[in-house]
């Protein structure tokens, strides 16, 4: 209706409904809605962490400077990806595909570089003994049964690994959606078999004692929901379409401007 | 298009901003290791990485998010209302946490 509503405000005829009452189109107040309640759920998050930070004494700090250069690598490349995707949005406002879908590309990239970055990390850090008590063994994952320091966190500081765990795990998910989402957009259903090739090598190349073997299986929940939506309701997506969901990987990189702070940065060990 | 979609920016703003962005994130990285200009008190680093964070998501919401150039009325609102819950999760968990602290349990 809003869009209606726009078109005709832009061809200056007398439109028949109400002008929208934030001056957007219904796609994108709808993005926003759907931004200020997932903030909500990563502002719980964050908050539980604080919360544990405050009453944990001491509060491990395990992170040497390989883990804060790669976090910072991360934080480069999200941010460089927010860039990209503006560029993106300007090229469709100018009706320019080919250059919207090549920063769209751009966006993915930096995007994909995040999340196997962090993954290294997570790989890393449980590879050294770093585990969510009791939920590693739910997984299957093969663990090193040393004494090393993370280890004594996992045993003495549970509050960590599950705080650590729990923020990056939900933002490491929100990055793959995006990824996902920005692939749809770009490449419509050219996507799905490219979708479809990373799952299947994924699930296959990555070893069942590996922490990501299950949780891999979002790129294949990822392509149902995609080959859902591009079958029942096939279009060309718009300007509009590559600004709502460039709000929403903006969002995502948001969300990590807080995290790298609080999780990393307060949890520098200094040598 | 929508005309607050469409206002006349260049985008070389967006390349300061994304220089400002990194720039921020520097300085935090630069404090993570010299904390000691707080003199090991964690909490007052806490509070200044958390105003350097709170300075970056402005500027993503206000330009890459495009929040500035859209309807006051849908600016304020989105806004207000996140931060006030914001601030009701603070006076729920923070007093609790002290608590935990004065009560000396481990």
């Amino acid at each position: 209706m809003a869009d209606a509503t726009l078109e005709h405000a832009q061809h200056g005829l007398p439109g028949e409904y109400e002008a929208p009452l934030f001056g957007a189109y219904s796609k994108k107040v709808g993005m926003w809605l759907f931004l200020a309640s997932d903030s909500l759920t990563f502002g719980a998050l964050l908050f539980a962490f604080s919360y544990n930070r405050i009453y944990t004494n001491p509060w491990p700090t395990p992170f040497h400077g390989e883990s804060i250069a790669n976090a910072t690598v991360m934080t480069a490349c999200l941010l460089s990806s927010s860039l990209t995707m503006v560029l993106a949005v300007f090229a469709a406002q100018r009706g320019d595909r080919a250059w919207t879908r090549n920063w769209l590309l751009a966006t993915m990239v930096f995007g994909t570089a995040f999340i196997v970055l962090h993954g290294m990390e997570w790989s890393k850090l449980i590879g050294e003994g770093l585990s969510i008590p009791g939920f590693m063994t739910i997984l299957g994952v093969s663990q090193p049964a040393g004494a090393g320091e993370l280890a004594d966190i996992s045993k003495n500081v549970p509050q960590f690994p599950q705080a650590f765990f729990g923020l990056t795990a939900m933002h490491m998910l929100h990055v793959t959606i995006g990824v996902i989402y920005l692939g749809v957009v770009a490449f419509r259903k050219w996507f799905l078999p490219i979708l479809a090739v990373i799952w299947i090598a994924a699930a296959f190349l990555i070893p069942s004692g590996n922490v990501f073997h299950y949780p891999v299986n979002v790129l294949g929940i990822g392509l149902l929901v995609a080959a859902v939506i591009l079958f029942l309701k096939p279009k060309d997506y718009d300007a509009h379409d590559v600004e709502v969901c460039g709000l929403y990987w903006h969002f995502v990189d948001l969300v990590w401007m807080f995290i790298f702070p609080l999780v990393y940065l307060m949890s520098t060990r200094i040598s | 298009m929508h005309a607050t979609a469409t206002h006349d920016d260049s985008k070389g703003q967006y390349f300061w901003v994304w220089g400002a962005l990194l720039a921020l994130t520097g300085a935090e990285v630069w404090l993570g290791y010299n904390n000691q200009v707080f003199h090991g008190n964690s909490a007052h680093m806490l509070e200044v990485l958390l105003v350097l964070s709170i300075i970056k998501s402005a500027l993503i919401i206000g330009y890459f998010m495009h929040l500035k150039f859209e309807k006051a009325l849908m600016r304020w609102l989105l806004v207000f209302s996140v931060s006030a819950c914001f601030v009701i999760m603070y006076f729920f968990f923070f007093p609790d946490a002290d608590r935990i602290i004065n009560l000396g349990v481990k």
